[in-house]
């Protein structure tokens, strides 16, 4: 074993919480996961933690580290110093039910709104063709581990509960973007993307590519480029100014 | 009497990955009203952590693949044990199931004619998996996940309600099966959120609740696996079947130790990486077993050949099954030839560019450098075996799913046994979910159309129920759950693990007793809100049941065959090929017999050479076969 931490967890429900200090052992190599697991197995048996792969690779165990949303089986002990008291809270932007774990049941509902992938109807099962440089582009999409990582960091709904009716938010803009570049995708998606799922309120400040695990480029690959698709069909001001501002800068 | 929710559905699926979704498809299509429970939220069940691909004989890449070569890779992979008749309709029904995946929306690799990519795998003859990079259990959950969705979105559309037909209930555990007049009426569940029971009055109900691995220390399986669909079934009056063997996948990650366990695809090897001890030497020519000296090379030369001309050289020993290359590396590493930290070497640098590798393998590459600090592009990764998945598993009607003795029950995907005999070949994990949980879905449907009226649930029945499921809260010792749990998969491990002794696992069986003694008394504080505490003191049950039924059935099979090896008894013996172990539940303790299966029909042993039929039949069921000797 290596070292004593002091980790600063939050517990409490949707009522109320506060942030308790613990120090729990370390061993070579550790991520948070695996401190938090030792602290239920010593110290506090009830302390409520979603988790499930462990690798990376389901995004169960969001959370926010020292302010930071990240994935807490993916996050090294070894980037913080012995010394450092390693704060891990719950998502902000969803409601609490128990100390780490959140209601992010938003998501599920937003998914439900995005219509389905629609294929050709003369093309059977099996007699789907479609190239490698095609279908890439939706890859890079699909990669979405549903760690909501991204829908917690971004500002629209973070602080403001009243923006969620009408905003999908990003992991639901590589979605519909995924679904607009599927090769054989029949549905037109941008014009409801912009209408229905809120595409006009995000201001392409990239906080959702930073946090992404996944390393997707949500607002580069994603949302820039339905929002120019966007811009194709309907005017719309604020997209033009912001293109035009970034075009200056960058040259 | 205590307060619980009450749902009325006409089939309860139990787990929420490919064979439960595929199952819950299936059940809607046929008009019935069907629920959906998953333990995790929706969508991270741990089919999302199959890497490799989807074994289907699309012929894609090689115009020679059919279901034929596919069922005789099969059968050859599980050493003859398998179910022939699921081994068979799987290996018919995949590329239907494959095909499928791609109108729900599905975007797997291409060929340069645009058909979906299949790629090589151990145990299989031809390039057979489809995949998405080495991120193809993802891609098949979401599929199927956004498959449910879409049929929610048409119930909308024509009721109002997206869950009329469907619904999810996430982040809930079953603890019973119960039953009525022998037939099953429902089940008994928990919210994991606020510990509130939940009633499901069901005539229906389709286990598909994956695997056991948790029963083991290191292992592949995330903290779902805790044979929960095994554990239930016994307990509702089912058989399980084969519970003896075990695949330990020869390639986990071991270092860091917190990440023991943790899988490293086998694509790592079907692209090109080679195994190495610590003297450098590739070990696995060493390790080719007579029945398979056909179809390996036998040099590095030939094997290095393979990837570039798969015609005219055989292929390298790194791709035998899983079972073969597990035990390998076990024995190296005894030898004293191991890595660091207890492993062998696994390498793709050498063969594969930096780019190459960063394309075909992304999530490796991401997994090692951010949890080891190791750059799979440069460096070898430090590999060895991880308890991966149960071929063993409840004892169904291969065509409907139906499991034996229980009417109303069903069992798909990992948690139902036979498929794979004694040795799972790799990507024909994924096909097994989606041919046997649709044909669990359909299965389910035509037993419901046909049962004349629901069974009623009884009051008591759901009591007693409710009455086990709070019991760990007035437990009457200070006994620790995880205590007990971390001791049980020590134990596993050491005694009835990778390499097993007769003298060990009847010392496991009387430390299991013990363990089920203390379990009963273990406490809990705090309350049902998402207590993680009680919710692993009632996991703790279904491991110590499915442990004993592994550790029983292990002892009882006196041969070496698949997942299932004996220091005292090394060699596989033909005559227990036709001897499959049955376990059952007598209210107390797991019993084990032994029954055979009807035999292959001739249409089916006579794709297989007789010589090759000789290594596993007795000569009076070759006798009966006509095979004409060719």
């Amino acid at each position: 074993m290596g070292y004593l931490a002091s980790m600063r967890i939050w517990r409490g429900n949707s009522a109320d919480g506060q942030l308790e200090e613990h120090k729990v052992e370390v061993g070579d190599g550790e991520v948070v996961l695996d401190v938090i697991h030792r602290l239920q197995a010593t110290q506090t048996p009830d302390l409520a933690v979603r988790w499930n792969c462990k690798a990376g690779k389901c995004g169960s165990c969001s959370v926010e580290i020292n302010g930071k949303p990240r994935l807490m089986c993916m996050t090294r002990m070894n980037t913080f110093a012995e010394d450092e008291t390693v704060t891990v809270t719950p998502l902000r932007a969803f409601p609490v039910i128990k100390d780490l774990v959140t209601d992010v049941s938003f998501n599920y509902q937003k998914a439900r709104e995005i219509p389905a992938f629609k294929g050709p109807e003369n093309l059977k099962p099996g007699e789907y063709r479609m190239a490698q440089v095609d279908v890439q582009r939706s890859q890079e999409f699909r990669k979405c581990i549903e760690c909501f990582l991204c829908q917690d960091t971004c500002h629209v709904i973070r602080d403001h509960e009243e923006n969620k009716p009408q905003f999908a938010g990003p992991r639901f803009f590589i979605r519909i973007a995924e679904l607009d570049m599927h090769p054989l995708d029949q549905l037109n998606r941008t014009k409801a993307a912009q209408e229905e799922h809120g595409l006009g309120m995000c201001n392409i400040t990239k906080c959702c590519t930073d946090v992404c695990p996944e390393h997707i480029k949500i607002t580069d690959n994603a949302i820039i480029p339905m929002k120019e698709r966007v811009v194709d069909k309907k005017y719309d001001p604020l997209v033009w100014l912001g293109n035009t501002i970034s075009r200056r800068k960058s040259d | 009497m205590a307060e619980f929710e009450r749902h009325e559905y006409d089939v309860l699926i139990i787990g929420a990955g490919g064979a439960g979704l595929r199952a819950a498809i299936e059940a809607r299509a046929s008009g019935l009203r069907t629920a959906i429970i998953c333990k995790s939220l929706f969508g991270k069940a741990h089919t999302v952590m199959a890497e490799g691909g989807i074994a289907a004989s699309m012929g894609n890449v090689n115009s020679k693949d059919n279901w034929m070569v596919h069922f005789r890779d099969t059968m050859r992979g599980g050493k003859f044990q398998n179910n022939w008749r699921m081994a068979e309709l799987h290996a018919k029904e995949s590329p239907d199931r494959v095909w499928e995946l791609e109108t729900y929306g599905a975007l797997f690799d291409r060929t340069p004619e645009g058909k979906i990519s299949q790629r090589n795998f151990g145990g299989h003859e031809y390039p057979r998996l489809a995949h998405v990079g080495d991120r193809t259990g993802l891609e098949l959950i979401r599929t199927m996940q956004q498959k449910i969705v879409s049929l929610q979105q048409e119930d909308f559309a024509e009721t109002g309600d997206y869950e009329s037909k469907i619904k999810v209930f996430a982040e809930l555990t079953i603890t019973e099966i119960l039953k009525t007049d022998g037939k099953v009426s429902g089940a008994l569940g928990y919210w994991r959120e606020s510990g509130e029971f939940v009633v499901f009055e069901a005539p229906a109900v389709v286990l598909a609740t994956g695997g056991i691995g948790k029963s083991f220390k290191v292992t592949s399986n995330s903290w779902e696996g805790t044979g929960d669909g095994h554990a239930l079934a016994l307990k509702a009056g089912g058989n399980l079947m084969h519970m003896e063997f075990i695949q330990f996948h020869p390639t986990g990650m071991v270092w860091p130790l917190s990440v023991k366990g943790i899988l490293v695809t086998e694509s790592v090897r079907g692209d090109g990486g080679v195994l190495r001890n610590s003297e450098g030497r590739r070990f696995m020519f060493d390790y080719i077993p007579p029945v398979f000296v056909k179809q390996y090379a036998d040099t590095e030369a030939e094997a290095d050949g393979w990837y570039t001309d798969p015609e005219n050289n055989r292929r390298p020993p790194e791709l035998l099954p899983r079972d073969e290359v597990a035990r390998a590396i076990n024995t190296e590493v005894k030898a004293g030839r191991g890595s660091p930290h207890g492993g062998v070497f696994l390498d793709v640098s050498t063969r594969l560019s930096p780019e190459v590798i960063k394309a075909r393998l992304p999530s490796m590459w991401h997994q090692f450098k951010e949890l080891a600090d190791v750059d799979i592009t440069k460096q070898a990764m430090e590999v060895g075996p991880t308890c991966h998945y149960v071929m063993g598993g409840v004892q169904v009607d291969p065509d409907t799913g139906a499991a034996t003795g229980v009417p109303g029950l069903f069992a798909a995907g990992e948690v139902a046994g036979g498929m794979h005999g004694s040795n799972r070949l790799g990507g024909n994990s994924l096909s097994d979910l989606l041919v046997f949980g649709r044909r669990a879905g359909m299965g389910a449907s035509e037993y419901v159309a046909g049962l004349g009226s629901k069974p009623a649930l009884a009051q008591s029945d759901i009591d007693s129920a409710i009455a086990t499921a709070v019991a760990p809260f007035n437990g009457a010792s200070k006994e620790n759950a995880y205590a007990v749990h971390y001791e049980l998969q020590q134990m596993m491990n050491d005694l009835v693990g990778i390499i097993r002794v007769g003298a060990e696992m009847t010392q496991a069986i009387e430390k299991l007793d013990a363990m089920k003694a203390r379990a009963k008394n273990v406490s809990v504080t705090g309350d049902r809100l998402f207590n993680p505490g009680w919710h692993i003191a009632l996991d703790l049950m279904n491991m110590l049941v499915v442990s004993e039924a592994i550790a029983k059935s292990a002892l009882e099979r006196e041969e070496s065959r698949g997942g299932h090896t004996r220091d005292d008894f090394p060699t596989m013996d033909p005559k227990w090929r036709a001897i499959h172990v049955i376990t059952s539940w007598d209210g107390s303790k797991v019993s084990t017999k032994r029954e055979s299966l009807p035999p292959m029909p001739n249409e089916l042993a006579s794709l297989f050479d007789i010589e090759e039929l000789k290594k596993y039949l007795l000569p009076e069921e070759l006798a009966q076969l006509a095979v004409g000797g060719n």
